[in-house]
């Protein structure tokens, strides 16, 4: 099953356009490992999947779940089920993380025509996660990425995640700025989310994060398209020639 | 984001601007000895009141208008304003009390019967130059502590007033101050005895509703030695297209070991968009540290009034006395505020606390004025201040004047001062987590406010954060 399909997408950021007719299905219960040299347009195609106001999109369409999303606000998209951890998450001073992630997924739960949690239920199902992904419990009261390390931040994403139980799965530069430690909580975090539906596109420019979370698919991106989809054994070959080789040879 | 998408999500109706039905004795416009007497005979002053008054009045027909605050506004006629307005219907007790009145301070959330009040709340009600009831009088004088509006304390309690109204903000001390110490109409009186905590919450509520009346408050609060008193002023009038004056004048006195908590929540009509009517508010406000240990603690929220000139201060007279300041300043529409504080470091190891924070949205100005000074025999004084803005928008300006005087070097001065944006960032990164654009602004609004909000009575804490939402938020889309 499909969960999101892209086609022809075609989008600009100010004057300069981006993706150039990319085209790009998730399966559900896969993960899509996107690869590509700087400037690919790796975070764009995040970008235009969230609905991030920068992105102008000049044609094509992208399907979620078969219905088109591209006129959606941001806030309809995430409510819908598609979540982006993002590469570099902001600090808003003084709003609390747990009060925050309770809006959130009491908005959710909200859409989907289910009960808010109150605060103690709340509390019990975060401080179950804080402790999975190896979290200080003062994770609870802090503000909102402030004044929070790299790793912290990351692992604060998948924590969202994971409380937020969305569909379509977006991991921009996940590995970035993580220690080994770091690494292998946010991995066990995201591997505990497959379980056969939710779609996984994990953006990367190293390999090092598919050590940790096995891609079933291998896209490269170049210049705004995709040029060559494959499964995992592409990684050891990029490792090798990198993306000239492949793309010349293609 | 579209700039006037987020106007819309920051120009929140003004849901207080009601007029309340009563017939009103109103004085003829003008300002002279005449009116003065008519004011003072109004109140049944005696006549040492009135003497004082017509000092000032002939002190402040030698001053000028000041004009250093970041404010632009069209030249105010003194002639023009009437002095004195009045609810027809003088009552005697709260059953005489009109009941539209009571009606209307419902609707403001302030139940004026004693019965159906917040527990713990006593309110002095003040509807343009009098003070119409006063509850829990009674219950609070079995501690000792005086309750009431200045217009009873001056007949009643005239030792007390002569000592101290004067003594902390003198009679020619700035123009707005001498125009208020001529023809102060109604304001709160509060004397809390040696060693009593006071045993509730004392708060007044300052109602503008006739037309074309200044307000001209005057509030004067006394902490024995070793006492306790946490007070609270909300304040707000109708929509009108005309502006009207506010020039009112606090004063506090803490004694030895006492602390007086002093929270202010402002929403007076704040004009339109294009500055149309609203409340001049030149206010002068501060407090005393008498004695030794004392504390004087400002907390303000300010969202209303089309001028704010504001600068409640304390002079730290007592060795070890302390200061705080924490303020939010709101300004969106034509709103502009220049606002802040002033600590007199004169006692040994005495500190203060500044905690600022400005938000500004649409053309909203916001100044931060705030001035340390340490005197000569300040040693080991400590100041810490934090002025922090926040813009909505780019039409919008927030600046900040930070003065200090110090004659002490050995003395601890530490200034922070940041200007932030809600960044485009910060929202997107709330909608991406399915959090609409409005509960978006106002989390991180909020968020920004934290540190004062929390200094506020939890019933005023939950106030200030409504009344945030309302005046930046209204309705998206």
């Amino acid at each position: 099953m499909i969960t999101l399909d892209i086609q022809n997408l075609e989008a600009k950021i100010g004057d300069k356009k981006i993706l150039n007719g990319l085209n790009l299905q998730l399966e559900a219960g896969k993960v899509h490992a996107i690869m590509g040299p700087n400037g690919a347009g790796k975070s764009t195609l995040s970008k235009a999947i969230v609905g991030h106001y920068d992105m102008t999109i000049l044609g094509g369409d992208i399907y979620y779940k078969g219905k088109s999303i591209i006129e959606m606000e941001a806030e309809e998209r995430a409510l819908e089920g598609i979540f982006l951890s993002f590469q570099h998450p902001v600090e808003i001073p003084g709003v609390n993380n747990a009060y925050f992630l309770r809006t959130a997924l009491n908005a959710k739960r909200k859409h989907e025509g289910k009960e808010e949690l109150n605060a103690a239920e709340f509390l019990r199902l975060m401080k179950g996660h804080l402790e999975e992904l190896g979290m200080k419990a003062d994770m609870i009261s802090r503000s909102l990425n402030e004044g929070f390390s790299g790793g912290e931040k990351k692992r604060n994403e998948i924590l969202q995640m994971l409380i937020l139980e969305p569909d379509v799965i977006i991991l921009d530069e996940i590995d970035s700025g993580l220690d080994i430690d770091a690494l292998r909580a946010v991995s066990e975090g995201i591997n505990k989310m497959k379980d056969g539906k939710r779609s996984f596109l994990v953006i990367t420019h190293y390999s090092r994060i598919l050590d940790y979370i096995e891609p079933d698919y291998i896209h490269v991106l170049k210049d705004g398209q995709i040029v060559k989809t494959a499964g995992p054994e592409l990684v050891a070959q990029l490792e090798e020639e990198g993306y000239d080789g492949i793309i010349v040879n293609e | 984001m579209e700039s006037n998408e987020l106007d819309k999500a920051v120009s929140g109706e003004y849901a207080l601007g009601f007029e309340i039905d009563i017939e009103t004795d109103v004085a003829p416009p003008g300002l002279d000895e005449k009116t003065i007497a008519f004011i003072s005979k109004k109140k049944n002053e005696p006549e040492w009141m009135l003497e004082l008054r017509l000092k000032a009045f002939a002190k402040w027909k030698t001053m000028e208008e000041p004009h250093w605050g970041k404010l632009d506004y069209t030249p105010i006629d003194y002639q023009s304003i009437s002095y004195f307005a009045a609810p027809k219907q003088a009552p005697e007790s709260l059953d005489e009390v009109d009941p539209k009145i009571i009606e209307a301070y419902k609707k403001l959330g302030i139940p004026l019967e004693e019965q159906k009040q917040l527990q713990g709340i006593a309110v002095d009600a003040v509807v343009d130059s009098v003070s119409v009831t006063t509850t829990y009088s009674e219950e609070l004088s079995k501690h000792g502590v005086i309750f009431c509006s200045i217009s009873d304390a001056i007949r009643d309690y005239p030792e007390l007033v002569k000592k101290y109204m004067f003594s902390v903000v003198p009679m020619n001390d700035n123009y707005f101050a001498t125009l208020n110490s001529a023809v102060f109409t109604d304001g709160t009186f509060v004397f809390i005895p040696k060693g009593v905590r006071c045993p509730m919450e004392l708060s007044t509520y300052f109602r503008i509703n006739a037309l074309n009346t200044g307000q001209f408050e005057r509030t004067l609060i006394i902490a024995e030695e070793g006492s306790y008193v946490s007070y609270n002023e909300g304040c707000s009038a109708p929509t009108r297209d005309e502006h009207q004056l506010h020039a009112a004048v606090v004063e506090l006195v803490t004694m030895k070991d006492a602390e007086i908590k002093y929270s202010t929540i402002q929403n007076w009509y704040p004009g339109d968009e294009d500055g149309k009517g609203g409340i001049y508010n030149f206010v002068t406000k501060r407090g005393l540290c008498q004695g030794d240990n004392s504390k004087i603690s400002w907390t303000q929220v300010e969202t209303g009034s089309a001028i704010t000139w504001k600068y409640p201060s304390c002079v730290l007279k007592g060795d070890n006395s302390v200061g705080e300041f924490y303020s939010v300043a709101v300004t969106t529409l034509a709103q502009q505020a220049d606002t802040g504080t002033k600590m007199i470091h004169l006692g040994k190891n005495t500190s203060s606390t500044i905690i600022s924070k400005g938000i500004s949205a649409m053309k909203g100005q916001n100044t931060y004025r705030g001035l340390v000074k340490i005197g000569a025999n300040a040693s080991n004084a400590r100041n810490y201040s934090e002025c922090d803005s926040l813009l909505i928008g780019s039409n919008c300006g927030a600046h900040t004047f930070p003065y200090l005087e110090s004659k002490d070097t050995m003395g601890q001065v530490e200034h922070e001062a940041t200007t932030s944006k809600i960044s485009d960032e910060q929202l997107f990164y709330l909608r991406q987590r399915g959090i609409n654009e409005e509960d978006a602004v106002s989390m991180i609004v909020h968020g920004f406010c934290k540190q004062v909000f929390s200094q506020l009575p939890m019933e005023y804490a939950v106030e200030a954060k409504a009344l945030l939402e309302l005046t930046l938020e209204g309705s998206v889309g």
